[in-house]
């Protein structure tokens, strides 16, 4: 039996609800040949992997490997398991994720991991781009890994994922949202974020009640998260949210908010926090939701409700 | 369908290939980007934006005396994919006339076969690409065909 990689004990992670999530370049640097830890890449560029990795890591992409390739839903057990048994991760590996563009997908592969149970699970701190910037070896050598026997695991979606009419419901009961979206998005003045194709969604705006805290506030310039205490003053001092309020995430297919997700459950270990990877691409396009085009989070949906 | 020779040849080559060596061919491309000239590097004001390739990627056109097209492309090495196309529009592009691209189909990338492999918003990038640089050609060649001097 093997036993989990050790815990980075980076003073900076101590501070977080769930210190065993993440990993400093640091850390993983001198752990990179530990026998029990597989290192992923996940990036929105489908081919940077192939331009130059970490040592040793694999590739996990969001497009073609956790989606289904037909419906928009996510690989099934038995998906899962024949993804991770080829990359040579078991059931108690632990998985390190790593990405571009501030760790955006790499967090969407953990959230998605953690839908099948995967137990340790954690982030890159700082991601490709921090890495990078620190002058820290890549290759383009792909390791060939031993495959593993990952066993088939049903997806549990109702602990940190919603649907849609449960996020309809939500919205009845005066839940608190937050959208994570750029300021322009949330208004319904954009589409998509600024420079991304103005297509996905016929209706601008956002769901009723939902607050505006875009992801990228949660991040330093390097990538990394930014410390325990000025996450709480965004989230809990700015926002009033609470550890024990039922609180959905979103964006606009669900990457960003996987960002957010991991901010609110795992640094500040806030217990009930699901992503809404339908988004808005999702909500804007169904007929016959609320929707509050205004920079504003709108009534109280309660009132809405009513009438 | 009506193509320049060589972005015939690549569009075959793609389709050719099995799925999973579609993105190492892609990856190939995206290092026979040809370095900007001397007086373009640098001086992205001097080059068209295309916001739809969700990284900076800048695009400029030439026609010289013979109507034959030359594409510039600035595309940064962090966004391969994109990287890529630009490699496939340069070598399939360059020394056409200006009547063989603006005669390309706005939707020959799906020949590629990419579409399994590269999510549609990645492939939306492309398009927009040859979208632009067609815009820009068509430009130049009404301004050379009104005897006025192009502008770009």
């Amino acid at each position: 039996m093997t036993t989990a990689a050790e815990l980075d004990p980076a003073p900076k992670l101590g501070d977080y609800a769930h210190p065993e999530r993440l990993v400093t370049t640091a850390w993983l640097a001198d752990h990179l040949d530990d026998p029990n830890l597989v290192v992923a890449e996940s990036d929105e560029d489908v081919l940077l992997y192939e331009t130059g990795h970490i040592p040793g890591a694999v590739k996990i992409d969001w497009h073609l490997d956790l989606n289904d390739p037909v419906e928009r839903d996510y690989v099934t057990g038995e998906g899962f398991a024949r993804l991770l048994s080829s990359k040579g991760i078991g059931r108690h590996t632990t998985i390190v994720f790593y990405g571009d563009n501030f760790n955006w997908w790499a967090a969407y592969a953990l959230w998605v991991s953690t839908l099948f149970g995967h137990h340790d699970v954690r982030l890159l701190d700082g991601g490709r781009q921090k890495w990078v910037e620190e002058g820290r070896p890549m290759t383009t050598e792909v390791p060939s890994r031993e495959p593993a026997d990952y066993p088939v695991v049903d997806r549990d979606d109702t602990v940190i994922r919603v649907f849609r009419d449960q996020v309809l419901q939500h919205v009845r009961f005066g839940g608190r949202l937050v959208d994570v979206r750029s300021p322009g998005e949330y208004s319904g003045e954009l589409l998509a974020m600024p420079d991304y194709p103005q297509e996905g969604a016929l209706r601008g705006g956002h769901i009723p009640g939902a607050a505006n805290v875009p992801w990228k506030r949660a991040a330093n310039e390097d990538g990394t998260f930014k410390s325990a205490d000025d996450l709480r003053a965004i989230y809990q001092g700015e926002l009033g949210l609470g550890a024990n309020d039922d609180i959905v995430a979103y964006c606009r297919i669900g990457e960003r908010s996987s960002h957010t997700w991991f901010v609110l459950s795992q640094l500040l270990g806030f217990h009930h926090v699901r992503n809404y990877d339908g988004s808005w691409v999702e909500w804007g396009n169904s007929v016959r939701v609320p929707i509050e085009r205004s920079s504003e989070p709108g009534p109280d949906p309660r009132l809405k409700a009513v009438g | 369908m009506a193509m320049p020779a060589r972005l015939a040849e690549i569009v075959e080559e793609f389709a050719d290939l099995p799925a999973e060596l579609r993105l190492e061919a892609l990856l190939d491309y995206s290092r026979r980007v040809p370095p900007l000239p001397e007086r373009l590097a640098g001086h992205r004001d001097a080059m068209e934006q295309v916001p739809e390739c969700q990284t900076p990627f800048f695009l400029a056109t030439e026609l010289d005396e013979g109507d034959r097209v030359t594409i510039h492309f600035d595309a940064p090495p962090e966004a391969p994919t994109t990287r890529g196309f630009a490699g496939i529009l340069s070598e399939g592009l360059n020394g056409a006339t200006a009547a063989e691209v603006l005669a390309v189909p706005n939707g020959f990338y799906t020949a590629l076969g990419l579409d399994r492999v590269i999510s549609p918003l990645r492939l939306r990038g492309i398009s927009a690409i040859l979208g632009r640089l067609k815009r820009q050609v068509g430009v130049q060649a009404e301004a050379r065909s009104a005897g006025a001097t192009p502008s770009q």
